[in-house]
C-alpha cells in the first residue's frame, strides 16, 4: 500500500491546481470546485487501493482524473450530492492582493461562473479542451466519446459562450 | 474571438487553495489531523489520522505544536474537528481505561516494542527501564530504551512517564521534566516521595512475608499487605535467598 499512498501524494500535488481550475469552470463558484476537487482525490485514491499494479502502469493520469471530477460534476447535478447549505461563502484562500488582482479574480470567477451554466456536454467538452488545454484525444479519452463528437461540442460550446446562439442545438 | 480562448486559459491557470493538498491527504488518511482538547492534565493538543493518534503534546500555541509536529513526525498536519468520539477516549486513556489505537509508524521496531510494553503498566504503579528493556527481551539496552521513551511522540496516553529510576531520581521525562513526570505520577496515585526514598535507601522490591512474594513497590498486588507482613529488599539474589519468589504479575524477576 505504501507505494499506492506514494503515487497518490505525488498525483496531489502534481494536478491539485488543474483539477481544481477543471472544477472551478465545471461548477462555476470556488467553493463548489473545492468539494468536486476533493471528492475527484478521495475516488481516484479509493479506486488506486483497488487496481492491479499494471493497471496503475498504464493509467492516464490527466485524462484519468479529468474523467472522474467529470463523473463527480455529474452526479452531484444528478442530486446524488446533497446540496448543504453555504453558510460563510467559504473561499479558503484569501489572498487579498492589489485591487487588479482582486478584478482579475472576479473576471475569472465571472468567466466561469458562464462556463458552467452551459449545458452539461459542451461545458465539459470546452473546460478539458480549452480551460485545461488537453488534446483532442485526451479530451476523447477523458469523456469516452469520439474525437469528432469532442471537436463538435466544442465548437458549440464556444459559440454558445460568445453569446451566439443561431445555431443552438436543443438541449 | 481570440480573446474568449484566452480568457478560459486564465481560467484554466486558477490554482487550488492553500492547504488544499493537506485537506485532501488528510482525508484518505495520508496527513494528520489535529485539535486541542482539555483534560485533567491541561490543554493537550492530539494529532491523529486513519491509523490512530500519533502524537500529543502540551503546548501553548497550536503554532508550536505545528512546528513540533514537523521536526518529529514530518507528516503535512491540519487542524481539523475531533472525531466524535476521540474527546472520550482522551479521557478515558488518562483514567486508566485503553481505548486509544496508535499510529508508530515511522519509528524502529525497537522503539515500538519499547512503548507497547510501556502502555503495559497499569496506571499508579511504575517500572524500571531495566524491566522494558528486559521484557521486550534486550536486556542490556537499558540507555536504548530511555531514549526511545524520551522521543516517545504519544506521551500520557502511552506513559513513559510510569518508567522510572531506581536510584531515588524519578528520571527524565519529555513531557515537561522531571517534576512534570512527578506530578503526573502523584496524579495517578503513586506515592512518589517514599518511591524515592526507597530508592535512595537501595530498597528496591517489597516482599509479603505470608505469601513469600516479592514485587515492586508499586504493584497492586502488594498493596493491602498488612505493613507488619511486609518486607523491603535490595536486591533479586537477596530476595530469593530469604526464601521469596518474584510476582507473576509485576514480575521483577524473571519467573523461574
Amino acid at each position: 500500500m505504501e507505494g499506492v499512498d506514494q503515487l497518490f501524494e505525488r498525483m496531489v500535488h502534481e494536478h491539485k491546481d488543474r483539477i481544481f481550475a477543471a472544477s472551478l469552470a465545471m461548477t462555476g463558484n470556488r467553493h463548489d470546485a473545492e468539494e468536486v476537487a476533493q471528492d475527484t482525490f478521495l475516488r481516484a485514491y479509493h479506486a488506486l487501493c483497488t487496481y492491479t499494479p499494471e493497471r496503475i502502469r498504464e493509467l492516464k493520469e490527466r485524462a484519468w482524473l479529468h474523467r472522474i471530477a467529470v463523473n463527480v460534476v455529474r452526479n452531484r447535478v444528478r442530486g446524488v450530492h446533497p446540496r448543504l447549505v453555504e453558510l460563510n461563502g467559504s473561499e479558503s484562500d484569501h489572498a487579498q492582493g492589489p485591487e487588479a488582482k482582486v478584478m482579475e479574480r472576479m473576471q475569472i470567477d465571472e468567466l466561469a461562473t458562464r462556463v458552467a451554466e452551459l449545458p452539461a456536454r459542451y461545458r465539459e467538452a470546452v473546460v478539458l479542451r480549452h480551460v485545461r488545454e488537453l488534446s483532442y484525444a485526451e479530451v476523447a479519452e477523458a469523456l469516452r466519446q469520439p474525437v469528432g463528437t469532442v471537436k463538435a461540442n466544442v465548437h458549440r460550446g464556444l459559440k454558445l459562450l460568445r453569446g451566439d446562439t443561431d445555431d443552438r442545438v436543443d438541449d | 474571438m481570440i480573446a474568449l480562448t484566452t480568457d478560459l486559459k486564465r481560467l484554466g491557470a486558477v490554482k487550488a487553495p492553500a492547504g488544499f493538498a493537506d485537506r485532501v491527504l488528510a482525508q484518505v488518511g495520508m496527513a494528520d489531523s489535529y485539535a486541542r482538547f482539555e483534560t485533567v492534565l491541561g490543554d493537550v493538543f492530539v494529532a491523529w489520522n486513519r491509523l490512530g493518534v500519533s502524537a500529543a503534546a502540551r503546548f501553548l500555541s497550536a503554532e508550536e505544536f505545528e512546528d513540533w509536529f514537523a521536526k518529529e513526525v514530518g507528516r503535512p498536519l491540519m487542524p481539523a474537528p475531533a472525531p466524535p468520539d476521540l474527546a472520550e477516549k482522551i479521557q478515558d486513556e488518562l483514567n486508566g481505561k485503553k481505548r486509544m489505537r496508535f499510529d508508530l509508524r515511522g519509528l524502529t521496531a525497537f522503539e515500538q516494542a519499547v512503548l507497547r510494553k510501556t502502555r503495559e503498566i497499569p496506571r499508579g504503579e511504575v517500572r524500571p527501564y531495566g524491566w522494558v528493556a528486559r521484557e521486550i527481551g534486550r536486556p542490556a539496552a537499558v540507555r536504548a530504551v530511555g531514549t526511545a521513551l524520551a522521543n516517545n511522540p504519544i506521551p500520557y496516553f502511552i506513559p513513559c512517564h510510569r518508567v522510572v529510576r531506581t536510584d531515588g531520581h524519578i528520571g527524565n521525562y519529555g513531557g515537561g521534566g522531571p517534576e512534570a513526570k512527578k506530578a503526573i505520577l502523584t496524579l495517578e496515585g503513586v506515592r512518589v516521595k517514599q518511591l524515592e526514598e526507597l530508592g535512595r535507601a537501595g530498597l528496591r522490591y517489597q516482599g509479603m512475608r505470608t505469601t513469600k512474594i516479592f514485587c515492586f513497590p508499586t504493584c497492586y498486588t502488594g498493596r493491602h499487605a498488612l505493613e507488619k507482613n511486609r518486607v523491603w529488599l535490595h536486591d533479586e539474589a537477596s530476595a530469593r535467598a530469604a526464601g521469596f519468589r518474584p510476582c507473576k504479575v509485576c514480575r521483577p524477576a524473571v519467573v523461574a
